[in-house]
């Protein structure tokens, strides 16, 4: 590393970050495409099917575990449709506004300690604003699409997604309390000490709340009214074919990555270990994100999807009413000797 | 030049590109998003001027919520352009007026030295502008602060209450007794005996 520091010289600085943002992006979209795979695989067992199985590498079948690279070879070579009067530029912008938000906002979640990309002191606001901009890829996909289910299915992710950001909102609102810091790392050392510290005990509404909240803002059933195909066929990219539908499809699957990456940091003690004498190491963060990860695919099998209506009274009247109660009761025990509890 | 200038030139750029694009576009859906653009680059600006709370507030609020239910509203607005230019000539003193106040304010934000303005020392590397804010806003400016957010609550309920309309046979859906409902309201088990139709007296024909 010196030889090349001494060698690039004043480029240096900028080639090392280009290496730890290929060293991120590179195994996220690796996880997203084994992540599609790993959805089939286990909602097929729920449902005592086989999932995929043909698919394998030099003519081994490995349990289908090529399908995921032939899904992404098929997409690429396929054609991409411009639907009659869309918008040309908004609908081949669409896709990438709804990518960005889901890979910038990696850049300040930490791995451990001293592996994070940007340790910013304001972190968690930055998640909250880099994710809440992902909701216009949506939006300007399905107006651009000239096409009625494809504007549907943008309205409607629109007010889902605005509805439950400020749930999720609150529920960070609680966490930044706890841990009296807005930064992901001093909040994950905040919780040391064995699973009993971790902020899903004291927090344990919040942590339901934005757990919930998370599967709403990524667009996953049960709340997937955006895509809706049994209503609107796909909802906003209805019209969109190979390539361009593909990234909306990584989009979804890296924001469902990120979740369950903010839902561990924050609630589930991030590195740490369970128990205080084993070893903290980024294993168990992603041990963690796995699990969660599991919860996301488990409830595509288990429930069926929200009525329209009732998704947003789940979000205005139960969500923001439980964390409002929770925020005060954080509060108030943090002025009293028992505020140890809530740390 | 330094790196930071370019950047800033990069942004600024960007930004007043958007900004005339935002009254200039045709098409109001292509104006929002130029608005969301001019947002961005804004918060971009803020950045580098280490103002990280409010640049990150801004993107927050403006893009993350205000925008979006702009977009939703314009996107279903069915708007005819040649009525719209119409009053052009007719506002054009209004926003001639305004325009002009904005200017003069520019000036004298822009030239604050001549006016006795100093720009603020640059401050240490860990300084936190968050906590700092927070600390001005719930201290030295609680009243005012807690007064704003009162006004604000009070123009929410007022905006509820204005569009509010009762009106009967509302189609309102009470969970509550949805979830009390059982079987016994629903269903009505009744004992039946197999009935048969009598039969008839097989007829001989002949």
């Amino acid at each position: 590393m010196e030889t090349m520091q001494q060698l690039l010289g004043p480029a240096w600085m900028p080639t090392w970050i280009v290496i730890k943002i290929v060293v991120i992006v590179l195994p996220l979209l690796i996880a997203v495409a084994y992540l599609t795979y790993a959805e089939r695989k286990i909602i097929g067992w729920m449902q005592v099917r086989m999932g995929p199985n043909r698919v394998g590498f030099f003519g081994y079948r490995l349990w289908g575990l090529g399908q995921p690279i032939a899904d992404a070879v098929k997409l690429m070579t396929k054609e991409i449709m411009l639907p009659t009067g869309a918008n040309k530029t908004l609908f081949l912008t669409a896709p990438v506004l709804a990518i960005a938000p889901a890979m910038a906002a990696w850049a300040v979640v930490p791995f451990n300690d001293r592996m994070v990309l940007a340790n910013v002191d304001a972190s968690l606001l930055y998640i909250m604003a880099i994710t809440s901009m992902g909701v216009y890829g949506v939006v300007v996909a399905g107006w651009a699409s000239n096409s009625k289910y494809a504007l549907l299915g943008a309205l409607r992710s629109a007010a889902q997604i605005v509805s439950y950001e400020i749930a999720m909102g609150f529920a960070l609102v609680g966490v930044l309390m706890s841990a009296q810091s807005l930064n992901l790392v001093e909040i994950v050392q905040h919780q040391a000490g064995g699973f009993w510290q971790w902020y899903w005990l004291p927090l344990f509404p919040l942590f339901i709340v934005y757990l919930i909240a998370g599967v709403a803002e990524t667009n996953r059933a049960p709340f997937d009214v955006a895509e809706g195909e049994s209503e609107i066929v796909a909802g906003f990219h209805v019209d969109y074919s190979g390539m361009a539908f593909a990234v909306f499809f990584l989009a979804e699957y890296a924001n469902m990555i990120l979740v369950a990456a903010l839902v561990a940091i924050m609630f589930l003690g991030g590195w740490l270990s369970p128990l205080p004498f084993l070893p903290d190491s980024m294993v168990w963060l992603f041990a963690k994100m796995s699990f969660v990860l599991f919860c996301f695919l488990w409830f595509r099998a288990t429930f069926p999807r929200y009525r329209y209506d009732q998704i947003m009274r789940l979000g205005w009247k139960v969500f923001i009413p439980v964390t409002l109660v929770w925020i005060l009761v954080v509060g108030a025990f943090m002025q009293t000797p028992l505020g140890y509890l809530f740390h | 030049m330094d790196f930071a200038s370019l950047v800033f030139y990069f942004f600024a750029a960007i930004l007043l590109l958007s900004a005339l694009r935002v009254v200039t576009a045709k098409n109001p859906v292509h104006a929002a998003l130029a608005l969301v653009l001019a947002f961005f680059t804004a918060a971009g600006i803020w950045l580098l001027l280490e103002a990280e709370f409010l640049a990150i507030t801004l993107v927050l609020v403006y893009v993350g919520a205000v925008m979006v239910l702009f977009i939703f509203v314009v996107m279903m607005l069915d708007i005819n352009i040649e009525e719209m230019r119409k009053g052009f000539w007719d506002y054009l003193p209004i926003a001639a007026l305004v325009a002009g106040l904005m200017a003069v304010e520019m000036v004298v934000v822009l030239g604050g030295d001549r006016f006795g303005l100093t720009a603020p020392a640059p401050l240490p590397a860990d300084f936190s502008n968050t906590k700092q804010l927070g600390l001005l806003l719930y201290t030295d400016y609680v009243y005012a602060f807690e007064l704003a957010a009162v006004i604000l609550l009070v123009a929410i309920v007022a905006a509820i209450a204005l569009t509010l309309r009762r009106r009967p046979n509302r189609k309102i859906i009470d969970v509550g007794w949805q979830v009390r409902q059982t079987h016994e309201g629903r269903i009505r088990m009744v004992n039946l005996k197999p009935q048969k139709p009598e039969a008839k007296p097989v007829e001989d024909d002949e």
